[in-house]
């Protein structure tokens, strides 16, 4: 229990029911008072909640407790420099008219309004921009409502011509059709994607151009929405691990652990000491091969194949030893609630050492090519340049944060699993430019090898599954041999671990930033509502700030900067 | 024992099916169009580079634009919101053209039978190689294109395929 952050919010806000979960504090105000409450939050120094992490809405439905009403609207913030976690919550009796919009406090609560007005149908009062963002702009209806049939198709047959939003966003710069017939220059409309392959995945970028430089930008997404929340709640916890895995598949076990860990701290369960540093060594060594495949893909962009070569062979390697692991190159579904799947293999030392080594000669000969490389500095250095008071506003976190000197970084400032053990550094850029980015990314993999060599002499023997037959399978003598193991087995298969009624939010530091869970829970084995707090979201919506004044060529790199995958982005 | 026109031409000139040539011209040079969208996408990924090298089966030169292209890889999960850029770049290619649907996502909707995931591209655009597997092995990719390769052996020049084909685009 948090008490001094609860102490610190009730003391804020006396008349305003508060409670403490988990590491959070939540507040439920009404409509009339968010405004007033998100701004002091945002705005009096003692509080400084600062980055919004996500916006969504719970919809009461089928809850088995009546509620105030049936749609409840959360803003999860996070005060950064004093490491608290603030839900505010609002009831919403009437989605049509809605609450009023945090827009004009971050910039995050944009793309985070709109995917809570597609995903349930609350309109947001007073937001600049409120449209589908997810889902296709012919769709009717809103999917993660309780009364929508999850299988009810809607098919798409044209796409979205983005025309009104490029021209607003021109006009926001000054440029009208008025005065695009006064200057010289014509502007020029340029699509990229969502079948590009500069767009690594499929994400629509559509520009308008003066010669070769950005003047407007607007992004479309949600061309990789496969529907993982809506799914995830027809599904058990342990069932939902697999779709974890397909989130960002680049580093497919980190999600298994954040989801691992988002439920089990909510069941209250301390998993052993041997599973804590497993999860610490395999998040760290696939938080290095996210960063090589960012970084692979960012060079070929950049017209540095042979760095492609140096990077992703050593990826494709390491895929032999992940599949000798976990059965599985990719989709690695490895962790368990409780614990996980199994023990490492014998001889998995040697191997991972070899692995680490070959990852390490790579990175080095990559940095060789990179390091001093005049074209590098060139196009990187002062290009597409964010600051830190920036990326906050966009709610950006990880790398790319880091990259705009903002020292945050939850295995450091929030430790889980031990982290504080751990011999570490953050690796902070000054700029926020593309050159930062890549820097950090690099410097992170080397650190990253040094945590895993650590946790590998510090990691103890014993059991990798907590010995509780109410979260874990029973071993396989005790299901054979006697009538509780079995039951215990058969209603952890069909009905799910069984988690208490109630809702909370849990944040890891995965490799592209910030993987926050929200979790609303009816007391059965399957989650209620399973909402995604994805890194890379809130990182593309401040894509457009980013590139615009800056050359279409810069722009297609600082996609590959920021690392954006599309299972993660869109869910 | 050469008999009737190639005994006259004697050994300098062949003869054959205008199918056969062609064909054979066709098997080996595949220029792939990646329709990458998800986690299969990064198994191609493995595909295309050096311990796997696609180039064996004389298909590296992955083009990006459809029009340069005779095969399309539909690597991942297509949604409705991208069913109709995938028929238009279907469409852009030139024929003769082959389609394989690379993952369960392509080919079935896999995992994801729910709103917004079509189920299996084959609603969309007419498929010659399904590839099972979630993702799966680079290896699977090489086999489909050794499938596709076999098929067009037994291709006719004069035959417009999939001519019939209907989608609910369409």
């Amino acid at each position: 229990m948090n008490n001094t952050a609860l102490e610190l919010i009730q003391g804020a806000f006396p008349g305003a029911a508060c409670e403490a979960v988990i590491d959070s504090v939540v507040i439920t105000v009404q409509p009339a008072e968010v405004e007033k409450t998100l701004s002091r939050l945002k705005n009096e120094p003692s509080l400084d909640f600062g980055l919004l992490l996500d916006v969504t809405a719970i919809d009461y439905l089928d809850y088995p407790t009546k509620q105030e009403a049936r749609f409840c609207v959360v803003y999860t913030l996070r005060s950064w420099a004093k490491n608290l976690v603030v839900q505010v919550r609002i009831p919403v009796a009437d989605p049509e008219v809605g609450i009023p919009t945090a827009t004009h406090l971050w910039e995050s609560a944009n793309w985070g309004e709109r995917e809570t007005f597609d995903q349930y149908g609350i309109h947001f009062q007073g937001h600049p921009d409120l449209r589908r963002i997810l889902n296709h702009w012919q769709f009717e209806g809103h999917p993660l409502r309780k009364d929508y049939v999850i299988d009810h198709r809607q098919v798409c047959y044209e796409s979205d011509s983005l025309e009104k939003e490029i021209k607003a966003r021109l006009a926001l710069k000054g440029v009208d059709d008025a005065t695009m017939k006064d200057i010289n220059t014509e502007i020029m409309f340029l699509n990229i994607g969502p079948a590009h392959p500069a767009t690594h995945g499929a994400i629509r970028i559509l520009t308008a151009l003066d010669g070769e430089t950005v003047v407007a930008n607007v992004n479309e997404i949600g061309y990789l929405h496969r529907g993982f929340e809506k799914t995830a709640e027809q599904r058990t916890y342990n069932q939902v691990i697999p779709l974890t895995d397909r989130l960002n598949y680049c580093s497919s076990m980190m999600n298994n652990v954040a989801y691992a860990k988002a439920v089990e701290s909510w069941l209250g369960i301390e998993i052993t000491d041997r599973a804590k540093f497993m999860r610490v060594i395999l998040s760290e060594f696939y938080r290095a091969l996210d960063h090589l495949v960012c970084l692979a893909a960012l060079f070929v962009d950049m017209g540095g194949l042979t760095n492609y070569w140096y990077l992703y062979n050593e990826k494709e390697s390491a895929y032999d030893l992940i599949s000798r692991l976990t059965g599985a190159r990719l989709t690695s579904s490895f962790t368990r609630i409780g614990g996980m799947y199994r023990d490492f293999y014998e001889g998995w030392e040697t191997d991972l050492e070899n692995q680490l080594q070959a990852i390490e000669k790579g990175v080095q000969d990559s940095l060789g090519l990179v390091a001093k490389n005049r074209i590098v500095h060139d196009r990187s250095q002062g290009i597409c340049v964010l600051p830190g008071d920036r990326a906050l506003q966009y709610g950006f976190t990880g790398p790319n944060l880091r990259a705009s000197g903002v020292e945050f970084d939850l295995r450091k400032d929030s430790p889980y699993y031990n982290y504080d053990a751990f011999d570490f550094s953050v690796p902070v850029g000054s700029n926020g430019d593309l050159y930062d980015r890549i820097m950090v990314r690099f410097e992170e993999i080397f650190q990253s090898i040094s945590i895993v060599r650590q946790a590998m002499k510090m990691i103890p023997k014993g059991p990798v599954n907590v010995a509780d037959n109410q979260v874990c399978l029973p071993p396989k003598a005790e299901v054979y041999d006697n009538i509780e193991g079995l039951a215990s087995h058969f209603k952890l298969v069909f009905e799910g671990v069984q988690t208490p009624a109630g809702e909370w939010y849990d944040s890891f530091e995965a490799a592209n930033g910030e993987l926050g869970f929200h979790f609303v829970s009816d007391g059965s084995g399957q989650p209620y509502k399973c909402k995604v707090r994805p890194p890379c979201f809130y990182t593309m919506g401040g894509f457009h700030e980013m590139v615009e004044g800056e050359m279409i060529a810069d722009a297609v790199i600082n996609l590959s900067s920021i690392n954006i995958i599309g299972g993660e982005l869109d869910r | 024992m050469a008999l009737g026109l190639e005994a006259k031409l004697g050994e300098s000139v062949l003869t054959t099916k205008l199918d056969v040539v062609v064909n054979w011209g066709r098997q080996y040079s595949l220029w792939p169009m990646v329709f990458g969208t998800a986690c299969c996408a990064i198994e191609f990924m493995s595909a295309a580079a050096s311990q796997l090298d696609i180039s064996r089966w004389g298909a590296e030169v992955v083009r990006f634009s459809p029009r340069q292209a005779d095969l399309m890889l539909v690597c991942g999960t297509i949604s409705y919101k991208q069913a109709p850029i995938l028929k238009r770049i279907y469409e852009q290619m030139p024929e003769p053209k082959w389609v394989v649907a690379m993952g369960a996502c392509a080919s079935s909707g896999g995992v994801y039978d729910n709103y917004c995931t079509v189920q299996g591209i084959d609603e969309i655009i007419p498929v010659d190689v399904y590839i099972s597997g979630c993702p799966p092995r680079p290896e699977a990719v090489l086999d489909a294109l050794m499938k596709i390769q076999d098929q067009i052996k037994g291709e006719s020049v004069l035959e417009d395929r999939h001519k019939d084909f209907k989608g609910i685009l369409d």
